[in-house]
């Protein structure tokens, strides 16, 4: 192995060093259970009412014309509100666990998205593909 | 095997007895019953000889019972063995039917046998012994290359192992009672529907995978917590042993995959059992959709079974070349990098369903892609060995195999991710000879040079290097026979999984083949006859030092076996090869000074806990609800009664550990050393 | 890099070795994480499921005839109320005050309750109406997709009924604290699921 390459190891160590590792640990709680506070419940909380009570009123009363900005705006305030949870009730943050709790949560997300997005982009390929249905067919199986 | 008799069934026995009736036995099918007479006449013969050595309570306490990571990956090697035997069975009557059965001749084997045979061989090979080989190995190996004194959770460990037990029994007691699925490894619906596979088979399939899928994701999840937290004071993640980060890459992957499995899995179980409609043909199911998600699960699951193997390689490879592994950092990006794109290929399984050309052409792209890193983890060995003393062990051996032979399997795999050649491959003995190509030659080669590699710090002897090389030329050359007509066949438009051909011209092809299994027979069997001699000579064989290779990582800082703590003394980490840094840096092996170690504690909990997931499973796949409601109601309960339980751990005392310590001083000066 | 250059300091044996006990850091809740976040794969499979079948309605009741908005809405209450009362809780068990802890545990556990009650109201009158999970895709999608979150809150239930037990007999020990801040991820995860359940499958359902 060439200096370089140990020179950019040990860089790269410095770099992962800087959260983790079994010594060094200066956390003041290292039993990992994360502190909370009064004030971010009640944050939390106001914050996921006023997200959840939101898309309810657009959704029940008809209050936009347009079907698709209703659902553009339900789906941004569903991942504020994901968003909130995972801070105010969640406590997820970049130090919580040497921040290896983030960087699982960062690869689930990724994941989730494309579990959920290519398996959509698959199969709606695969239904455009198959052999069109007759009228009949279509009266019976709508989709 | 006909799942329903003539007359009807009263309802008490229904009731009682679910599904689950004298017909299910299948005394009428002589083979089935040789081979329940062979296996009950092995399985009384073990249990006396047991009973006859009254090793049942020693049995029970120090190994059924015990948390020792060391001893609980001893045991999941154990299970990989002798699953590798049944799925070898599995193997060899299939090559034998295959190479009979042609025009006039049926064969021996009636097509709903044979099907359940082929399915029965994949999901054994898969599940039951390349997953527990892999995670005995990282269970055994990964705590002592990082220096700690056990895995993150001991108790859960052994509730992973049970678990896993427990879906290879219910897949065992498939073969007596009832049948196993004949639907391929993967139970694709609709055929694994209700409607086209209303006997037990599949249910078997579910629940066995389920259960068995338990014990790997908490496995994986105590591997992670293990390697992120209980790693040497001095070791960063990129002074960690490569075997260790393989085996983090792994357990990454196995959390994050077998969750998919689960749900896959789940739905399907419940399109038989409560009649809802994911994958069935009406109402709107889509059977497409269950092949889309269960290859997001079996892309990873390829990798979780070769990155380790990639990571005990690198080990080997250094050791016996005497030098650092060339390109450390790379291994590790190109590992990682692995783990990230194995989640962005799966389509390849699948070109031919007919999504289309711009979803084919990504999907082939990042299947091409995903070689680049593979190709460079296998330059870094070759750079390895470059100018290195190498030593021809047996590690060494299955390593050189490994190289010529993975290397073919990946050249082949390329060619099937260029969708256009799928088109004409997919489904054909080509793909067969592929999988094997890499499975055999990565997978199974990496099993038994890890297994010659460690077996001495497992047992404190080596193997007996006669019949490892018999094993090995015979696998080497065995599986060259055995695979390289699928080839040829597959290219010709063979496909998989049929049970008797018209076309008499293809015969030879199919006998070569079977040649070619006879002499991977003859490998195990050597292995086998290996472990033997290598008992019985043990005492030449015997390794006193603690690291009969001369080898570089912590694992081989310790006594061979290693004592139950595993580390008189935490080591501390200055460089990537921990060990070898330590012999040129004036290492003393301390023979004083011991204190007292905190260790946590058996407990018969895991065993009892799978045991009763094991009846819960029989249960729902035989509709016996009372029991299943019951069983349910037991495993919530005794998991909750277990949470009562905080007697959970011991120190042993520095007298002992002195003791231990000191019977090592004396040995190691008995021998010079 | 001071770490490694303090311990080069170090002579003789204790440069290689620690020769005091050392104590690991606990990784319960790290463990736990990793479990929530493989649970949260088994609800992406779910929710790509509802996604790919959710509108094979098999010429049945589409989310229009069948789902009754207020209703949701009750449930998302019950569920935010008891995020918020686990909080408590948990703020509670910080000041280390036993009682307190057990009695906001209780009433999460109660609004738990409700949101199972009106969910089981809720399968049993579609069930009722002839829209069972045989009905269609849609249908199976939504059943298990919904009653797996609820099985989910079912456990928590069970799991938090058990905690209570324990802070009775034990009080605040190590050991229960750990447990009671594993339950507060899973409670809260379960709410964060559900976040995702009434847009996707009410809320978008409705609008489709």
């Amino acid at each position: 192995m060439s200096a370089a390459d140990l020179q950019k190891a040990s860089a790269t160590d410095d770099f992962i060093h800087g959260h983790d590792g079994p010594h060094g640990h200066d956390d003041a709680h290292d039993d990992g259970i994360p502190h909370a506070s009064f004030k971010d419940y009640l944050i939390g909380f106001a914050l996921s009412v006023l997200l959840t009570a939101v898309p309810f009123w657009l959704v029940m009363n008809d209050v936009l014309p347009s079907k698709l900005a209703t659902t553009a705006i339900i789906v941004v305030f569903a991942v504020a509100q994901m968003l909130v949870h995972i801070v105010y009730f969640l406590h997820l943050d970049t130090r919580s666990q040497g921040g290896w709790n983030m960087l699982a949560a960062i690869f689930t997300v990724v994941l989730v998205v494309i579990t959920i997005a290519g398996s959509l982009w698959v199969m709606f390929h695969m239904n455009e593909n198959m052999t069109p249905m007759s009228p009949q067919e279509m009266r019976i199986s709508p989709g | 095997m006909t799942p329903a008799s003539a007359e009807p069934r009263s309802e008490l026995a229904t009731l009682l007895f679910g599904r689950l009736s004298l017909d299910s036995i299948p005394y009428q099918e002589p083979i089935i019953v040789v081979t329940f007479l062979v296996a009950a006449l092995a399985g009384i013969s073990v249990l006396t000889w047991i009973t006859r050595a009254r090793a049942w309570g020693w049995l029970w306490r120090d190994w059924f019972c015990s948390i020792d990571h060391k001893k609980i990956g001893v045991m999941y090697m154990v299970l990989g063995f002798v699953m590798l035997l049944r799925g070898f069975a599995d193997a060899i009557m299939m090559r034998a039917q295959q190479a009979m059965a042609f025009g006039d001749s049926a064969g021996y084997l009636p097509p709903h046998h044979y099907d359940q045979i082929f399915t029965a061989h994949g999901v054994i090979m898969i599940f039951f012994v390349a997953m527990p080989f892999v995670t005995g190995l990282m269970n055994y190996i990964v705590p002592l290359q990082i220096g700690a004194r056990d895995v993150a959770f001991p108790f859960l460990n052994n509730f992973s192992f049970w678990m896993t037990t427990a879906g290879a029994a219910l897949v065992m007691a498939s073969l007596f009672i009832g049948e196993f699925a004949t639907t391929g490894w993967l139970a694709f619906p609709p055929l694994s529907g209700a409607d086209y596979s209303p006997g037990v088979g599949v249910d078997y399939y579910i629940w066995a995978l389920q259960i068995a899928g338990v014990g790997t994701l908490l496995s994986g999840v105590n591997l992670i917590v293990t390697i992120v937290k209980m790693r040497a004071p001095g070791m960063s993640l990129m002074k960690m042993p490569v075997f260790t980060w393989t085996a983090l890459c792994t357990n990454v992957l196995i959390v994050a995959a077998f969750p998919v499995l689960t749900a896959v899995l789940l739905l399907l179980g419940l399109d038989r059992t409560v009649g809802t409609n994911f994958f069935t043909n009406d109402f709107g199911g889509n059977p497409m959709m269950y092949v889309n998600m269960i290859w997001i699960w079996g892309h990873p699951e390829v990798y979780i079974l070769i990155l380790p193997l990639f990571g005990v390689f690198s080990e080997v490879v250094s050791t016996f070349a005497g030098k650092r592994l060339f390109g450390y950092t790379s291994m590790v990006y190109a590992t990682v990098v692995i783990t990230i794109l194995s989640y962005l290929v799966w389509l390849h399984h699948f070109f031919t369903m007919g999504s289309g050309a711009s979803v084919n052409s990504f999907f082939g792209i990042t299947t091409m892609i995903i070689s680049i890193p593979t190709g460079a983890k296998l330059f870094n060995w070759l750079f390895t060995m470059y100018r290195g003393r190498i030593r021809f062990e047996l590690p060494m051996l299955w390593m050189m195999g490994f190289m010529f032979t993975f290397v073919v399997g990946g050249m082949t795999g390329v060619l099937l991710a260029v969708p256009p050649a799928d088109f004409v491959l997919h489904n054909s003995l080509f793909l067969i000879a592929h999988f094997h190509n890499v499975i055999i030659g990565g997978v199974v080669f990496g099993v038994f040079a890890a297994i010659s590699y460690w077996y001495p710090k497992v047992f404190g002897y080596k193997l007996d290097v006669f019949w490892g090389k018999a094993s090995f030329w015979c696998w080497q050359i065995g599986f060259l026979f055995a695979f390289m007509p699928l080839y040829v066949l597959g290219l010709m438009g063979v496909t998989r999984r049929v049970s008797h051909f018209e076309d008499t011209s293809l015969q030879p092809f199919f006998i070569v083949a079977a040649f070619g299994a006879v002499l991977i027979g003859c490998g195990i069997l050597a292995s086998l006859i290996q472990f033997y001699v290598s008992y019985q000579r043990r005492e030449q064989l015997r390794d006193v030092s603690g690291d009969p290779w001369d080898g570089r990582t912590l694992e081989w800082a310790t006594a061979s076996p290693p004592p139950d703590y595993n580390f008189a003394f935490t080591p501390r980490v200055h460089d990537i090869d921990a060990w070898w840094d330590m012999k040129r840096g004036g290492y003393v092996r301390p023979t004083s000074g011991f204190i007292a170690i905190h260790m946590p504690r058996g407990t018969s909990a895991g065993i009892i806990l799978a045991g009763i997931s094991a009846v819960l499973g029989f249960a729902l796949i035989w509709h016996i609800w009372w029991l299943a409601v019951s069983g349910f109601a037991g495993l919530v309960g005794f998991a909750i009664f277990h949470t009562f339980n905080l007697n959970r751990d011991f120190h042993i005392p520095a007298d002992e550990v002195t003791r231990v310590e000191d019977a090592r001083t004396r040995a190691l000066a008995a021998t010079g050393a | 890099m001071s770490a490694h250059t303090s311990t080069m300091a170090v002579e003789g044996a204790d440069r290689w070795l620690v020769r005091e006990e050392l104590h690991a850091q606990p990784g319960t809740m790290l463990g736990f994480w990793l479990y929530l976040m493989s649970d949260c794969l088994i609800f992406a499979c779910l929710f790509a499921m509802y996604g790919v079948v959710g509108g094979n309605y098999a010429a049945g009741p589409s989310p229009k005839d069948l789902f009754e908005l207020p209703l949701v809405a009750v449930n998302t209450a019950m569920l935010l109320f008891s995020s918020i009362t686990y909080g408590f809780a948990m703020i509670e068990m910080q000041r280390r005050r036993v009682n307190a802890t057990i009695g906001w545990l209780a009433v999460t556990g109660l609004f738990g309750l409700v949101f199972l009650g009106i969910e089981l109201y809720e399968f049993h009158h579609l069930i009722h109406e002839g829209a069972g999970p045989q009905r269609s895709a849609f249908l199976s999608a939504f059943f298990t997709l919904v009653g797996t979150h609820g099985l989910h809150v079912s456990f928590g239930i069970v799991w938090l009924v058990t905690l209570i037990v324990q802070l009775k007999r034990w009080g605040l020990t190590d050991s229960t604290r750990r447990r009671l801040a594993c339950l507060s991820m899973f409670w809260h995860f379960l709410d964060l699921i559900w976040i995702g359940v009434f847009t996707y499958v009410y809320l978008m359902g409705v609008l489709r």
